[in-house]
């Protein structure tokens, strides 16, 4: 990030809700031109920070900047950032060229100009035969796009997409994913992404944001989230783990505090193996419970002895094929610096 | 273990019957309904048009069942009908425009600012005034307007004086009489528009007066001209209220009253009760211009 003025900065942002508090005193700096995503489960306040950012809600507590600039007690129209909504929000007694040119035409641009200026938009998202169809006759990937060519018309200097794929099938999402992706790129500006899909959050974003009761549980690259997760619930979400309480951590692994591992860094091997050794590997016996066939690969579930079960991922690949070996005895191996130390303690 | 199959009663046989004989269920389903609307819609209207060219002879009060164009042209041309047809249509136009402009504020607090409970207690509080008797209604407006009212009462202190008895009464009594039908379907279409699009619309850089022009009045503009249908109707056809608060004006409804009644002449009054369904049919033929019946 650069030390430029960040595109929005949120200052101890909080938002009761009566008696619920959606957004706990949440700080956070999200630089010009990044794809910031907001991951979590529903109800851990995502949308609702969006919807601040965006003036749809006012803050109970807190602050809100664009661009150095306080907004907090302005109106959505005073902002100068668009968003794309959750169901597109398309008008539906306007054509889709007028859907698009609606912020041009409340902004005083003249029809000519305006139509222009929509074309060139519906163009950019690959719409521009459908320009006179109404929203009723598109289907939802086209509404997709509709909805992002009339947010980015008005050239906002940041774009809010409250989970914009949500609607969409998911070989449809995918291909969306791909062009969110460069339509991003090629306008420059801030992207932020509010999803409950942690593959996608992972796919698209420069930087994410684990939301959880309201509060970030965790900040950082994709990357950092997924092979440092912080705490057990950003472990759990994001991917899948294998979670060790204290007592297992430190009879299995021999440290203390709470611990995950990742399933693909764990390895099966036959019971009758030789000893570890490379440096800092571990091995664990214990009986598969059960394997299931992923495709690309295979999801073996050990009982270890110590009372632990774990799941494996391992791949298919040339060397390897899917065999069912319910009951089989064998030993799990893992390297030491796979194990990731976890803040919270876990409640089981 | 197993479970038997069902014995084939009658009512089973006669189930799958109809389960695989779509039309009679069908007939069965429908008959009724429009046997009733057939009999009182249609035949009603039938003979209520074949009247009007009836006519009675002076001498017995019989009608004679011989067609002639004398009541239409009579109550085409003749000024009485003239000039009552157009304080008829002036009060439902009134009555119509009071309606709207206190429907339309109303129904968008209920469905879009007040909580889901408040909205609940307002359709009670708007259907509240439906659940007494019209007549009622009717006599305590004539309270409310008498020159020893409450209204006059109110308006001593500001130097104004109740309008007392005669078409602005009439006009105060049946907007306050169909309100609730005109809230109702306006509070509906202000409830199908998503809170997206008024947030999306003001996200663009709508301000409140543009987001209420271009797209909320667009989208409940088939509800409010529904609305309008039943005060302009419901007042096109109103006698009794004219009766109680109108002093000497007539309606449209007076006149069909008169001649069913003391003047025993009831093609007349089918000819004149034909005007106020030629003009509810002009008006539907200008709101179908105008594209709303398509949305509704």
């Amino acid at each position: 990030m650069s030390d430029a003025v960040p595109a929005i900065r949120l200052r101890g942002l909080t938002k009761d809700f009566g008696s619920v508090t959606a957004v706990d005193h949440v700080d956070l700096e999200i630089a010009a031109g990044e794809f910031f995503s907001m991951l979590g489960p529903s109800g851990s306040g995502k949308t609702t920070v969006l919807r601040l950012i965006a003036g749809f809600e006012q803050p109970t507590e807190g602050v809100v900047e664009l661009f150095g600039r306080d907004v907090s007690g302005k109106a959505p129209f005073d902002r100068d950032v668009n968003t794309v909504f959750q169901d597109y929000a398309l008008f539906p007694h306007l054509s889709v060229l007028d859907n698009v040119g609606y912020g041009l035409r409340v902004r005083g641009v003249r029809k000519r100009e305006r139509d222009e200026r929509a074309r060139a938009a519906l163009a950019s998202v690959r719409l521009d035969g459908l320009a006179d169809r109404k929203p009723a006759q598109l289907s939802g990937g086209q509404r997709q796009r509709v909805a992002l060519a009339r947010a980015t018309v008005v050239q906002p200097k940041a774009l809010l997409l409250d989970e914009p794929l949500g609607a969409l099938d998911l070989k449809l999402r995918e291909q969306m994913q791909v062009e969110l992706k460069q339509i991003q790129r090629d306008l420059g500006i801030t992207f932020i992404f509010v999803t409950h899909d942690q593959e996608e959050a992972l796919t698209l974003s420069d930087r994410v944001a684990v939301f959880h009761d309201g509060r970030i549980e965790q900040l950082g690259t994709p990357q950092e989230l997924y092979e440092q997760p912080a705490t057990k619930f950003v472990a759990d979400f994001v991917g899948t783990s294998n979670l060790f309480d204290a007592e297992r951590s430190s009879a299995l692994l021999g440290r203390t505090g709470v611990h995950s591992i990742r399933p693909e860094k764990l390895v099966v091997a036959p019971a009758d193996a030789t000893a570890p050794t490379g440096d800092g590997e571990r091995t664990a016996a214990g009986t598969v419970v059960e394997t299931i066939y992923l495709g690309t690969g295979n999801r073996v579930v050990v009982d270890l002895d110590g009372g632990a079960r774990v799941s494996v991922l391992e791949q298919n690949d040339r060397h390897r094929t899917f065999v069912d070996r319910r009951g089989e005895r064998v030993l799990v191996v893992w390297h030491d610096a796979d194990v990731v130390p976890l803040s919270s303690p876990l409640i089981e | 273990m197993t479970i038997a199959a069902p014995r084939p009663t009658l009512a089973r046989r006669l189930s799958s019957t109809l389960s695989t004989h779509p039309r009679v269920r069908l007939a069965l389903l429908i008959t009724a309904p429009v046997a009733w609307m057939a009999i009182v819609y249609i035949v009603a209207l039938v003979l209520l048009l074949v009247t009007a060219f009836w006519s009675v002879d002076s001498f017995t009060g019989q009608i004679t069942t011989e067609f002639t164009w004398d009541n239409i042209v009579e109550v085409v041309t003749g000024a009485l009908y003239q000039t009552v047809t157009l304080r008829t249509v002036g009060v439902a136009l009134l009555v119509t425009i009071v309606d709207v402009v206190i429907a339309v504020p109303v129904a968008f607090f209920m469905a879009k600012v007040a909580s889901a409970r408040w909205e609940r207690i307002l359709i009670v509080l708007v259907l509240l005034p439906l659940w007494a008797s019209y007549l009622v209604k009717a006599y305590a407006w004539r309270s409310v307007l008498s020159q020893e009212g409450i209204l006059q009462w109110l308006l001593t202190p500001f130097g104004l004086e109740t309008p007392g008895y005669g078409l602005t009464a009439v006009v105060i009594t049946l907007a306050y009489l169909w309100l609730p039908y005109v809230i109702l379907p306006i509070h509906a279409g202000f409830s199908r528009v998503p809170d997206s699009m008024l947030e999306a619309s003001g996200d663009l850089g709508a301000k409140s007066w543009a987001t209420l022009r271009l797209v909320v009045l667009p989208l409940v503009w088939p509800s409010i001209i529904a609305g309008t249908i039943f005060s302009f109707s419901l007042s096109l056809g109103d006698y009794i209220t004219v009766n109680i608060v109108g002093g000497a004006n007539q309606m449209l409804g007076n006149l069909v009253y008169t001649n069913v009644g003391a003047a025993n002449n009831l093609p007349l009054a089918s000819a004149i009760a034909l005007i106020p369904i030629v003009i509810i049919f002009g008006y539907l033929a200008l709101v179908r211009r105008t594209g709303a019946l398509n949305n509704l």
